[in-house]
């Protein structure tokens, strides 16, 4: 076996990337809720969760523990516990599935001996393989919905899964208005493609010419998952909780890390197709050479700001635990110096940057817009955004055939 | 066969894999540690307090149902886009014009859908904008 | 044996595994779920071959188009009740009696062809992305095809439009 594994290193790299990336994601996704919690409560002018942790930050482990210690409820009458029980594992295996083709970086490195990238998988019909998966995520929710075999989950889960191929179409066919100009399906292709400048500031990112396809993509993303204000499978009002109403414990729980997981991966994918992934917004000229630093700098600031609150903090434990993560943060923003740090951070960095913001974004429009009505809903993403999207692919293929000829 | 080619999909097996596994595993731990202590009434569907009604599985509107098979030709659709929007730069003025006769007829049956009211969810008197 | 040989036996099994209790099942949504597997299993034999453009149409149509419809209509006309019924009992004995005489009949005609139906070798690297093959195939040597398939796509929407107004 050992020697089976020493010959091919290849697998265990593969195999410790996936590892990485989902742990990592996972993480993430934990992170998002209470990114989500503590931003809409300053929206709305309060604290939000403070007192797990410095700034609430444990409150997602506190959160997590809580979940798993709750009974876990089947009830009686489910249709069929086979479904019952593969709907939430199905949502949230998919959900991690998609970021497996997602290119963070442009460099390659040495793990283990292999030359590798950051990266778990780069096939060359990347966007065709998120797309697919994208398009399996409907199941999870009508089977919630229908194995559930109770009135609310049934009507969230058709209301949702009608709702998510809708808007899936207008997703689709604003990112034809990508491919024309790409040309390619891979992403890494798609990324290096919108690499240079126009007139010598601005970035050759697909926002600039494809502005409508970004909007009815970003749009349709939001209501694919199910996010206010297109979170009507879910709207509390009339339909207590949608297609989740009848799971308890970590089994609600997978639901929702499937929701924040395909919150992050839309997110990435917006940053991929329309703001040039992992480039950096600043040319790439001598002048701009500095920009390398940023990402030691800004984590050199995270750290002082945690500094400063080790002194502020009255809770003698969270004081200790802010001095941990200072120290941490302060660390890391010396390894970010390191040469190979240096260039092997660019590409994350950026791609992340850009992906925090459509977090962001994300969450402001939650704690900002009220929710569609269900006729609304659908008038939305039939009547308005799929047309757009269709004559903006009419309109970018006339301008890409012309240029061609 | 082509080795090279494969090779490139076996990481995303291996990330499935731990994927399911992951996934799995969540729902085993909390299938053991939580307690378990089920009455009748936990056990029945959640209707707001009241006690169950009928039969959850009602037939529902057809509209669901006419904006499934919508979704399939115009997914059809989108897929013929997607391969001609990879190879149109090769293909020139000629790939647009094959393309908006393509597109002109399928518009000609949503523009048809959108004036039966196919694409609408609300009775005419209470649709507002 | 390589490890395509081994992915292709392995998807070649789970397909007909999974098409056999389609079939089987009582339940019909658990039917519904096996046919996607099955669809999913032909899908990754396609990716296999390297035809990952007809793999992710195969997954994004068929499974995540007309599998929805599928369950929809699952849902729609309440075949709980309709399980019940088992309609088709009667017949089984006919039923498995045909099914093997498609089965001999088919097993004597692919004896026979195995000569004619014999592939030329694969190419030892693949040629180029497949889509771009896929895209310059139909939109130059089948335009006519291509352009008849909007045509049935219109029918079908007007079709689906008049019978869904006739309730």
């Amino acid at each position: 076996m050992s020697e089976w594994i020493s010959r091919h290193p290849e697998l265990l790299v593969a195999g410790l990337k996936a590892g990485v990336l989902i742990f990592v994601l996972l993480t993430a996704v934990a992170y998002m809720v209470w990114f989500e919690r503590k931003l809409i409560a300053h929206i709305q002018s309060r604290w939000g969760p403070y007192r797990v942790g410095p700034h609430g930050l444990l409150q997602p482990l506190a959160d997590g523990l809580k979940f798993l210690f709750k009974e876990d409820i089947i009830l009686t009458n489910v249709t069929s516990r086979f479904v019952y029980l593969f709907a939430p594992f199905l949502s949230l295996a998919l959900a991690l599935l998609a970021v497996a083709v997602i290119p963070f970086g442009p460099e390659e490195f040495e793990l283990l001996g292999t030359r590798t990238g950051l990266y778990v998988a780069d096939i060359n019909v990347g966007l065709l393989f998120v797309l697919a998966v994208t398009s399996l995520g409907v199941y999870g929710v009508v089977l919630a919905g229908w194995s559930s075999n109770s009135k609310y989950p049934l009507l969230g889960g058709l209301r949702s899964a009608a709702q998510m191929i809708s808007y899936e179409l207008a997703l689709t066919f604003a990112v034809v208005g990508v491919l024309l100009l790409a040309g390619t399906l891979s992403l890494r292709e798609i990324v290096d493609g919108q690499s240079g400048t126009w007139a010598g500031f601005l970035p050759r990112w697909h926002v600039f010419p494809q502005f409508v396809a970004f909007v009815c993509f970003f749009v349709a993303g939001v209501a694919e998952t199910n996010r206010t204000p297109f979170d009507l499978p879910e709207a509390e009002s009339e339909l207590v909780a949608g297609f989740h109403t009848e799971y308890s414990s970590l089994k609600f729980a997978m639901f929702f890390m499937a929701e924040y997981a395909h919150i992050i991966t839309t997110s990435l994918l917006v940053t991929i197709l329309f703001f040039g992934g992992w480039l950096s917004p600043f040319p790439d000229t001598a002048a701009w050479n500095f920009t390398r630093f940023l990402p030691s700098v800004l984590t050199a600031v995270l750290a002082l700001l945690f500094f400063r609150d080790a002194f502020r903090l009255t809770n003698q434990y969270h004081r200790v635990l802010t001095f941990l993560i200072c120290m941490g943060l302060a660390g890391l923003a010396f390894l970010l110096l390191h040469p190979t740090a240096l260039v092997l951070a660019q590409g994350p960095f950026w791609l992340l940057a850009k992906t925090g913001m459509f977090l962001f974004v994300f969450v402001w429009t939650r704690a900002t817009l009220p929710r569609f009505r269900y006729d609304q809903l659908m008038a939305f993403g039939w009547k308005l955004l799929v047309p757009l999207a269709v004559l903006n692919v009419f309109v970018t293929s006339f301008v890409v055939a012309w240029r061609a000829d | 066969m082509n080795q090279n080619y494969l090779s490139s999909y076996v990481p995303i097996l291996i990330y499935f894999l731990l994927a399911m596994g992951v996934a799995g595993a969540i729902m085993l731990l909390s299938w053991l540690i939580g307690p378990r202590k089920p009455t009748p009434t936990k056990l029945s569907p959640y209707e707001c307090g009241m006690l169950p009604t009928g039969d959850a599985r009602e037939p529902f509107s057809v509209k669901f149902y006419l904006v499934a098979i919508l979704f399939i030709l115009f997914d059809v659709e989108a897929m013929f886009l997607i391969v001609w929007a990879v190879v149109l730069r090769q293909l020139g003025m000629y790939g647009f014009i094959i393309m908006s006769i393509f597109l002109f007829l399928l518009m000609v049956g949503f523009v048809y859908e959108w004036k039966k009211g196919v694409l609408d969810w609300a009775p005419r008197q209470s649709r507002r904008g | 044996m390589t490890f395509y040989e081994v992915t292709f036996y392995v998807l070649a099994v789970v397909a007909l595994l999974s098409a056999i209790l389609v079939i089987t099942c009582r339940n019909p949504v658990h039917s519904a779920i096996f046919l996607v597997l099955t669809l999913l299993s032909v899908a990754l034999i396609f990716l296999q071959l390297q035809a990952e453009f007809m793999a992710a149409v195969q997954i994004i149509v068929y499974i995540g188009g007309i599998m929805v419809l599928f369950l929809f209509v699952i849902m729609l006309v309440n075949l709980d009740v309709a399980v019940r019924q088992a309609p088709y009992n009667r017949q089984r004995w006919i039923a498995g009696f045909a099914a093997l005489v498609l089965l001999a009949e088919f097993t004597l005609f692919i004896y026979q062809g195995r000569d004619w139906a014999k592939l030329p070798p694969a190419a030892a690297e693949a040629v180029q992305p497949n889509t771009e093959l896929i895209g310059r195939a139909l939109f130059q040597n089948y335009i006519l095809p291509f352009e008849v398939a909007s045509l049935l796509l219109l029918v079908a929407m007007v079709g689906a439009v008049l019978m869904a107004k006739q309730r």
